[in-house]
């Protein structure tokens, strides 16, 4: 177990370095700082000097060396058009982007798990249409258009809901609703077939032979199997949501980091993105990794394999 | 197999469903000159916020109504329609061939090739794709081959997982290993060997990522970081509505549609073409 954990810890911390350097070199490539920092009116000279002045005429390896020691000491550099540190911003905007998040999927979680089982316990029955006919659905609405079409509907129409902000609980459902169509299909096809699986493993029908109620066979049994694949999923899911869900924030104009972070891209702010981007991937790579870790746990087939 | 009851609904109806909307957009692409009652591109500031047919004051002259700046918006819908297409198929040839390189090799080789190759594909499925696609596209510019390019070098991680698995699966099968007695080297193998007995897979894949392709173009274009103005993309017009979702909903209604219906489309073809390919294999 402890090796299976401390090789997956490995592989997390070279993805969260090959995408650092990936970005890097990218904002490098594309922008060049020093020419940003001298500002427009400024002379070759001015350029040169500040390249000077700060390091920038290094080699592009000592330069991103440098940087991950100062992002390993928690600054990931200043904002140029906000004239404040990129993390003192990012940690303002994050709760709004974390609720949006766990909203969002325990929404998702809360119509997948019971529809995908009784859609299991019943193949082709209607039931199990619908719950295709809404996999279907939630795959091919576009995320941006649920929400503005939601706007219509609920926010202007019935006028039920507030349409942008970020400031009450209500401003938080629409989006929460438009993310939560976003991740159900995956999460509902899981649980079904999760369930069709167990359902037909011969533990189960033991436990049917054995007289036990069917509704503690369904619980205790059969779900408890089912659901494991679900918390990788679940888990790369919200990975996902932390880190796209900057159109969402943007049509209900939520001040949260994907706001941000599309706020930051309209004036070329490097700072942000390259901060913003390697948040995400951090989060992502931990969560991908935690999920490994519980279901190497309770599954010894994936340690051992 | 299984035994009668709701046969007409979604999953046996779906591929036939599919086939016949992706035939439909196929068509109005194809013929958009033909179809389109005017230029996509021009201007009619006097009728400009027309309604469409089905609203008081629509008239058949603009079925479908018109834009702020006065443009047909049925004849931009047509054109769009183009625009998706091509999108979708260009990305998903640019990212098939990344991916499948990739995964072929990685199950070819196994060992350590795999490991970088399985390393590549962590780190992909690692990076937050809307907005390393947006900041890249705004820092070198956007026009339609740096949407393509981008797009392309992004989506191609399911190709790679699929290919490298499905690789893996034939590694050891009798048809490899006559290859390899004979003398064939590894390219010769992947090529002539594996590739056409994979390519089935690759097909599901494909027909799923042009979806996915087109959804990521249609958003790109929205948040104003993919096609520019005025080609009329479908993400373009849903963000210039957006504008004027109050006054003018049908300017986010109609193309939102449009892009709803061909994506669903070719999921329904790609989840039946899926679901056949299961039942083949087991």
């Amino acid at each position: 177990m402890l090796r299976y954990a401390a090789r997956r810890l490995l592989v997390t911390v070279l993805v969260v370095l090959a995408v650092s350097f990936l970005t890097f070199f990218l904002t490098q490539l594309a922008i060049d700082p020093a020419a940003a920092l001298a500002g427009a009116e400024s002379t070759a000279a001015d350029i040169e000097l500040i390249r000077r002045q700060h390091g920038l005429d290094q080699p592009v390896l000592t330069r991103y060396l440098a940087w991950v020691v100062t992002v390993l000491r928690g600054d990931l550099g200043m904002s140029l058009h906000y004239r404040q540190p990129a993390a003192d911003l990012i940690a303002a905007r994050l709760p709004v982007t974390a609720l949006l998040a766990t909203m969002a999927m325990a929404l998702a979680l809360a119509v997948a798990v019971p529809l995908g089982v009784a859609a299991a316990l019943r193949p082709d029955s209607l039931v199990d249409r619908l719950a295709l006919g809404l996999a279907v659905l939630g795959q091919a609405l576009p995320t941006f258009w649920v929400g503005l079409m939601l706007i219509i509907a609920f926010g202007v129409k019935l006028g039920w809901m507030p349409i942008s902000g970020s400031d009450t609980l209500a401003n938080f459902v629409m989006p929460s609703v438009s993310l939560a169509l976003f991740c159900l299909p995956a999460l509902l096809r899981l649980t079904r077939a999760g369930m069709i699986d167990v359902l037909g493993a011969e533990y189960i029908r033991a436990a049917k032979a054995r007289g036990l109620f069917p509704g503690r066979i369904l619980f205790k049994h059969a779900l408890r199997n089912a659901v494991m694949p679900l918390v990788s999923v679940a888990a790369v899911q919200f990975g996902y949501l932390l880190g796209g869900s900057i159109v969402t924030e943007q049509i209900f104009a939520m001040h949260g980091v994907g706001f941000l972070a599309w706020q930051a891209i309209l004036v070329g702010d490097t700072a942000i993105i390259q901060a913003i981007v390697l948040l995400m991937t951090f989060i992502y790579a931990w969560l991908t990794f935690l999920a490994d870790v519980l279901n190497a746990f309770f599954n010894p087939r994936i340690r051992l394999g | 197999m299984r035994v009668l009851n709701h046969r007409w609904l979604p999953r046996d109806v779906g591929l036939g469903v599919g086939v016949a909307l992706i035939g439909v957009v196929a068509v109005c692409a194809a013929f958009a000159p033909l179809l389109a009652p005017q230029d996509p591109y021009v201007q009619d500031l006097a009728q400009r916020l027309t309604v469409p047919v089905w609203e008081d004051g629509g008239s058949w002259a603009h079925p479908l109504g018109m834009d702020k700046m006065g443009r047909d918006i049925l004849s931009r819908i047509l054109y769009g329609a183009r625009i998706s297409l091509m999108i979708g198929g260009l990305v998903t040839s640019v990212s098939a061939v990344i991916g499948v390189v990739l995964g072929t090799v990685a199950g070819f080789f196994g060992g350590r090739v795999d490991m970088v190759m399985s390393f590549l594909i962590t780190v992909r499925l690692s990076l937050p794709v809307v907005i390393i696609a947006l900041a890249t596209v705004a820092l070198f510019g956007g026009s339609l081959p740096m949407v393509i390019a981008v797009l392309g070098g992004l989506l191609w991680d399911r190709f790679a997982v699929v290919a490298r698995s499905a690789t893996m699966q034939l590694r050891t099968r009798g048809f490899i290993r006559a290859a390899e007695a004979i003398g064939s080297g590894a390219p010769r193998i992947i090529l002539t060997e594996v590739l056409p007995n994979i390519m089935s897979a690759l097909i599901v894949v494909a027909t799923l990522e042009i979806a996915h392709a087109i959804l990521m173009e249609a958003t790109l274009s929205f948040l104003g970081f993919g096609v520019q103005a005025p080609l009329p993309s479908w993400g373009l017009m849903l963000s210039e509505g957006k504008q004027d979702l109050f006054f003018a909903p049908w300017l986010v209604a109609i193309p939102g549609t449009a892009l709803f219906l061909l994506v669903l489309s070719l999921n329904l073809v790609g989840n039946a073409l899926q679901k056949w390919q299961d039942e083949r294999t087991t």
